[in-house]
């Protein structure tokens, strides 16, 4: 039985699994003491919980569990690595090097940076959304202390080739960040594999709670340092002080744990599931575009256009659906999405798409049902553009002039 | 985003869909918006040239749910106007009548743009029909049509 609304936008955040709750629910009653008490035992099980958790997170990375630091979330994550950065090598240079689609967390931090007399390098992204590694090489100066890039894009889905910019900035000694929210627990990814230095994660991207994230920091060949952002007790090894989140930790070990054990047959069952949505959309429906390279995308993706259909109308109509578009009319900026116009998708096309986010609990009867409610709606919406009419006529609709 | 029942109702039962022929010198096209703007409507009158009264009017938009609620509103409303009546329609009471957010207002501004257009559109072809000697023109309309 289909069970409605169906959710299909895990990319925005992804339900708790019931594992990760159950693993979490003691420690908001009985074991509900602070990590930083070290004088009792609702201290110490506390502080044993963070460990544990700590250690499961590690895991999943190829990291050891010191080299974790807690935060609230992948943004805090990102302004840490970054503004540490920035402030710890302020000594060696002011340069830093990251891509026009990163995730705003990214580009937001970068700029408040530049207000303070640091110069950014926005690498350009293909027609497929990776960067072109001789662009990155090229990028780099002397003055440069630190690369950012995304280990898999937020709309599009698109894996950068994250070993191979690692073994730059390696090479050329400038500290390797990478924001890995949508990749870690997805497809595989080891810190010392990648040469990463830096890596911002978040529980509930991954099926743990929300308001719990992570920073990877490299504590030798080399050792990295960031400066705090958030000045207190001492807490995370002086990185991030506050009072730890002991069930939000709790819940992100238990949900990395299952990440790692599962993630093999998991990709396998969702990439089936991605890819018999595609097929069944491209089966029913024409003038359909996939943003960005299909083949460098983790399996669970999917961001398409539907030419001559507003994505905004397009949520409307199939409203028993929860995905979410790159259109204008759904963002508070009203401007479409700057990562697909950084694809060289149209702004027409921008405003045409709708991005599938599967996850664990999708199943083959929701995708059916998706492909066949998307395919009336697209249908319907089409009988009711002027656009589909006049492209059917034969006129290029690049070269009428539009009164805006 | 919470839609109004009344642009539910417009998106999910949209009156007057459909086209008129554009050649037609008793019609009047008006196509406005653009495709990377996310919004294009396309609006068409046919007026009684004896009485001036609009007797159809049909749309096709490309556009949100608000977009596409607005011109289905606004061909309802124009049905039995007359020209003067219908250049008195206002964005804003299209905006009032389907309880707009402040976002959302530019669609009704577009319809209102559009059926000023399509007005337009048909005045143009009846003057140049009277200044070929015809009293009605069936050249016109490529240019909205077109455009």
């Amino acid at each position: 039985m289909l069970k409605f609304p169906i959710y299909m936008d895990n990319h925005a955040t992804t339900p708790v699994d019931p594992r990760v709750l159950e693993a979490m629910l003691p420690f908001f009653t009985e074991r509900f003491g602070n990590a930083a008490s070290r004088n009792h035992a609702f201290g110490w099980q506390a502080e044993e919980a963070v460990e544990t958790g700590r250690k499961q997170i590690a895991d999943l990375i190829g990291a050891s569990a010191k080299e974790i630091v807690i935060t609230s979330g992948a943004t805090e994550s990102d302004n840490l690595a970054i503004k540490g950065v920035a402030e710890m090598y302020r000594e060696k240079g002011n340069h830093i090097i990251t891509v026009v689609t990163e995730h705003k967390a990214v580009l937001d931090t970068c700029k408040r940076l530049e207000k303070h007399g640091f110069e950014v390098t926005y690498l350009r992204v293909r027609r497929d959304g990776l960067i072109d590694l001789d662009d990155l090489k090229r990028a780099i100066t002397d003055k440069t202390i630190l690369v950012t890039v995304m280990m898999v894009n937020n709309e599009v889905g698109v894996i950068q080739p994250i070993a191979e910019i690692g073994r730059i900035a390696r090479d050329r000694g400038v500290v390797f960040h990478t924001d890995a929210v949508q990749g870690a627990g997805k497809i595989p990814f080891d810190v010392n594999g990648f040469n990463v230095d830096l890596a911002s994660l978040s529980a509930h991207k991954m099926y743990g709670p929300k308001g719990v994230g992570a920073l990877y920091v490299r504590r030798k060949n080399p050792r990295v340092l960031v400066a705090p952002i958030i000045d207190g007790g001492g807490h995370e090894r002086g990185m991030r002080s506050g009072t730890l989140n002991v069930p939000g930790i709790v819940g992100f070990g238990k949900a990395a744990e299952i990440c790692r054990q599962e993630m093999a047959v998991e990709s396998v069952r969702i990439r089936a599931l991605r890819d018999r949505l595609n097929a069944g959309l491209h089966a029913n429906l024409d003038e359909i575009h996939v943003n960005g390279s299909l083949e460098h995308r983790v399996p669970n993706n999917l961001n398409v256009s539907f030419a001559y259909v507003e994505g905004e109308s397009l949520l409307m109509g199939i409203s028993d659906v929860a995905v979410s578009s790159g259109s204008a009319c759904t963002s508070a900026s009203l401007e479409p999405s700057y990562v697909l116009k950084a694809l060289g998708t149209g702004d027409d096309l921008a405003h045409s798409s709708i991005r599938f986010g599967l996850g664990r609990f999708n199943t083959e009867e929701e995708v059916d049902h998706v492909v066949r409610r998307v395919t009336e709606v697209v249908t319907r919406l089409r009988e009711m553009s002027p656009l589909y009419d006049l492209a059917k006529e034969g006129v290029d609709l690049k070269k009428v002039e539009w009164q805006k | 985003m919470a839609y109004s029942d009344k642009v539910l109702d417009h998106y999910n039962a949209p009156r007057n869909v459909g086209a008129l022929p554009k050649d037609d010198a008793t019609v009047g096209t008006g196509l406005v918006g653009a495709p990377e703007c996310g919004d294009v409507m396309k609006l068409q009158v046919k007026v009684n040239p004896a009485t001036g009264v609009i007797d159809d009017a049909k749309f096709k938009t490309f556009g949100c749910g608000s977009a596409i609620a607005s011109s289905s509103l606004a061909t309802e409303w124009l049905k039995g106007k007359t020209l003067e009546q219908a250049l008195e329609i206002k964005n804003s009471a299209i905006a009032e009548e389907l309880s707009l957010p402040p976002v959302k207002i530019h669609c009704s501004v577009l319809a209102e743009d559009a059926i000023k257009a399509a007005i337009e559109d048909y005045k143009r072809k009846q003057a140049e029909g009277n200044a070929n000697g015809k009293g009605t023109a069936a050249a016109a309309g490529e240019k909205a049509a077109t455009a």
